[in-house]
């Protein structure tokens, strides 16, 4: 018998998206002087909202708004006071998850099931983690009484619109600096109900500033003079155009960039689980993750199994609306990186590896690509060695475990890696040698607000999250 | 045979608890949760193995086996009717021109520990009585020193004593323990000629779980790859609510594949589940909750 699922659509009544919004600087909801622009719903490509853009005159408003709150009110602030604000705002969050959750995949396109199980409760839990830092820097190993750096210029990514927020502010509110944030404009929605949420929480006006626009916007607050931190998650190679406008200045500077993360699987590896895991690592928020494990290793003698049971898996998975329960792969965030996906995908072709997808009905409307999978991939192609953001698995083949780690570790990227096997000598061998900031060991795309992430390499430096993630906003 | 079996993919514990969570949290709404109920209430194996079963217990069950909801005339009969031995030849009667086959436990259930040939006239017995199917436990015991050889031949003796009955053999899974051991247990049981492998008697805690009844799942489906021969998956106990059946057949529609949702290859060994079913399936129809009262306690 045929078990088809009814559509169960998550309300959208629980969300009330304005006609326009402004830019959060010093408490208040503002008008931008730039053009403003709109974003979109990736699902069905209808304008959601008109968004304020921050041109020079707003930046400079921003950072002294930020100067203003950290010089008088957050930098002399008792950390125990600090906490409590950071409490406040993690449990409104979790009270109104739901509503945070929605409106994530509506301006994101990722399923709701992602949002509502996994962004929205690790953002509560990272305010909630550096809360409990905010008085207790003085045994963080940073000194007894470790000083905050000042104004942080903050600049995120619309893969994980406000994951990427909280990994941002937490951390610098805990620590006592105060922020401009810039986030993505395809997804500003949720930072600026984030904004609401500091109101509601009575926090201090200026701490947070929320600026919206474009690149530009971006080089603007990056390039102010008034910052004394600039921290950046997105692609390599705006992270090296950063580097290069920060060098010579007195700005500290984390940056957490692209990844080619290699997923091996060893043939003594749990089969079941370890497809489980390759899907969850490349498909999981559409492939738009930096640590995704894009590049499967499979061991030759096991390669045809893996694939043979891959295969099948892929083929249920779930493609379309992003607000229904069901739905494990929504839509391309935006047109440009569904243009980039398939640009990519068509040089894989061309260059001579196996495409192959799921049969799967996708929307006529939107941002849509299926779940794909490249076998027969070498590592002189570019779906091998470039980053694609998208569902897209290169699938590589390797004999022995030396070339496992050889191939694994042979990328300019090193965010992440995993391996799969039963024996837990070979994780540990496996480990030591991946050069790589997180190595996943029989499981992948696993986040805990006190587990530090960051990259090797191209993938970026500094790291995020738990004790090391405070020495980034403190001058030590 | 001890190779084979611990040659077998080994199974992550986390990872596949993760899995079958996460199709746990499934939204099976309107049209689809009122063909999955229908369906679930074909897949009921309506047990009663109790010390205290008599005639008459076994005759009620067997009336409402026919006929679950009195109110509800279009309400799928069950699958089968699961009984103890000595009771068969009363169910057999009661079950006559309803399509409904009954079901036998055997081999000295739950535990299992008499000699061979007990176990062996235990099971010709119920089917001499006219059982269609037969409901057998491995010997644990054996299973757990390594004793494998055991527990395939009395598998292998027990599926000729049974004739044309089908057999389906109970792996006790709260006292495997392991996820591996469950996979291993699952294929030394197909190998041996099990039609169905079922989780539990139902007498040991922790029984039907749906990570377990998942990797029983992926053992018939990998086990039809490897022969072309389907065998079937029975979860029994501690399934007591629509929600819990629905997330039974989520797993087996995504982990076996549509081929295997049928009461052919896919049954539920419960009692109380089936009154929650007909209490769903009422409020479907007329938007309403039936209180309790209204379903019949057989």
């Amino acid at each position: 018998m045929d078990f088809e699922y009814a559509p169960a659509p998550e309300s959208r009544s629980v969300v009330d998206i304005r006609p326009s919004y402004g830019l959060f600087v010093d408490g208040e909801f503002t008008d931008g002087h730039g053009e403003p622009f709109k974003t979109l719903n990736p699902a069905d490509e209808e304008p959601l909202a008109e968004i304020a853009c921050a041109d020079a005159v707003d930046v400079d408003r921003a950072v002294a708004a930020a100067r203003r709150a950290y010089e008088r009110v957050w930098g002399p602030m008792p950390g125990r006071e600090r906490a409590k604000y950071l409490y406040r705002i993690a449990r409104i969050i979790q009270e109104r998850s739901r509503e945070l959750a929605v409106l994530e995949s509506i301006d994101n396109g990722k399923p709701i099931r992602e949002s509502r199980d996994v962004d929205v409760p690790l953002v509560a839990a990272h305010f909630f983690y550096y809360a409990g830092w905010a008085d207790k820097l003085g045994h963080a190993g940073f000194g007894a009484d470790p000083r905050p750096l000042g104004v942080a210029g903050q600049v995120i990514p619309w893969n994980f619109p406000l994951l990427m927020l909280a990994w941002k502010i937490a951390p610098a509110l805990a620590t006592g600096n105060t922020v401009v944030l810039k986030p993505a404009e395809t997804t500003p929605l949720t930072a600026l109900l984030f904004a609401e949420i500091c109101q509601q929480a009575e926090l201090p006006a200026g701490v947070v500033n929320i600026v919206t626009g474009a690149g530009e916007t971006g080089r603007l607050l990056v390039g102010h003079d008034g910052i004394d931190k600039v921290a950046f998650t997105g692609s390599t190679e705006v992270g090296k155009e950063i580097a290069r406008a920060v060098a010579g200045t007195r700005k500290r500077l984390t940056l957490e960039l692209g990844g080619k993360a290699a997923n091996i699987v060893f043939d003594d590896a749990p089969l079941d689980q370890a497809v489980e895991g390759v899907v969850n690592a490349i498909f999981f928020n559409q492939g738009h993750v930096c640590c995704a494990g894009s590049r499967l290793l499979v061991q030759e003698s096991v390669a045809d199994e893996l694939l043979g049971r891959l295969k099948r898996r892929m083929a249920t998975l779930r493609v379309g609306d992003p607000l229904d329960k069901n739905t494990d792969v929504g839509a391309i965030n935006s047109a440009e990186q569904l243009a980039k996906i398939r640009e990519l995908a068509d040089s894989g072709e061309s260059e001579g590896a196996e495409r192959w997808a799921p049969p799967c009905d996708l929307p006529q409307r939107g941002f849509w690509f299926a779940p794909t999978v490249f076998t027969g991939v070498a590592q002189s192609h570019r779906i091998a060695r470039e980053e694609i953001f998208g569902p897209v698995l290169s699938v590589l083949t390797f004999r022995t475990p030396d070339e496992a780690i050889e191939k694994a570790n042979n990328t300019p990227y090193g965010l992440s890696a995993g391996v799969w096997t039963e024996k837990g000598s070979r994780i540990l061998w496996a480990a030591e040698r991946l050069r790589a900031g997180v190595v996943w060991a029989n499981t992948f795309n696993k986040f805990d607000p006190a587990s530090p992430f960051g990259g090797y390499k191209e993938s970026g430096f500094g790291r995020e999250g738990g004790r090391h993630g405070l020495e980034a906003y403190l001058d030590v | 045979m001890r190779g084979f079996l611990q040659g077998l993919p080994g199974v992550d514990q986390v990872g596949a608890d993760e899995r079958a969570a996460r199709l746990g949290a499934r939204s099976i709404k309107t049209t689809a949760k009122a063909s999955a109920i229908d369906l679930a209430i074909s897949m009921v194996d309506l047990t009663t193995l109790e010390g205290a079963d008599t005639a008459g217990k076994v005759r009620a069950l067997c009336a409402k086996a026919v006929r679950p909801d009195p109110a509800q005339p279009d309400a799928p009969k069950v699958g089968a009717v699961c009984v103890y031995p000595d009771l068969v030849g009363v169910a057999v009667d009661a079950l006559r021109g309803s399509g409904i086959g009954v079901a036998s436990v055997a081999t000295a259930f739950p535990a299992g520990r008499a000699p061979l040939e007990a176990k062996l006239a235990d099971t010709r017995a119920a089917v001499a009585d006219g059982a269609s199917e037969i409901d057998m436990v491995i010997d644990r015991g054996a299973f757990l020193s390594g004793d494998l050889r055991k527990v395939y031949e009395e598998i292998v003796l027990t599926k000729e004593a049974c004739g044309d009955a089908h057999l389906k053999v109970i792996l006790e899974t709260g006292e495997l323990r392991t996820y591996d051991n469950v996979r291993r247990a699952s294929w030394l049981a197909m190998r041996a000629g099990a039609d169905f492998i079922k989780t539990s008697t139902g007498k040991v805690s922790p029984a039907a779980t749906l990570p377990v009844t998942m990797i029983m799942l992926e053992a018939v489906r990998d086990f039809r790859d490897a022969t072309g021969r389907t065998v079937g998956v029975k979860p029994a106990g501690g399934i007591r609510t629509t929600k819990d059946a629905i997330k039974y057949l989520v797993v087996v529609n995504e982990v076996a594949g549509p081929d295997w949702l049928t009461p052919e290859y896919f049954r539920l060994g419960a009692s109380s589940l089936l009154n929650d079913l007909l209490m769903q399936r009422r409020k479907l129809a007329t938007g309403v909750y039936s209180g309790p009262d209204h379903f019949t306690l057989d």
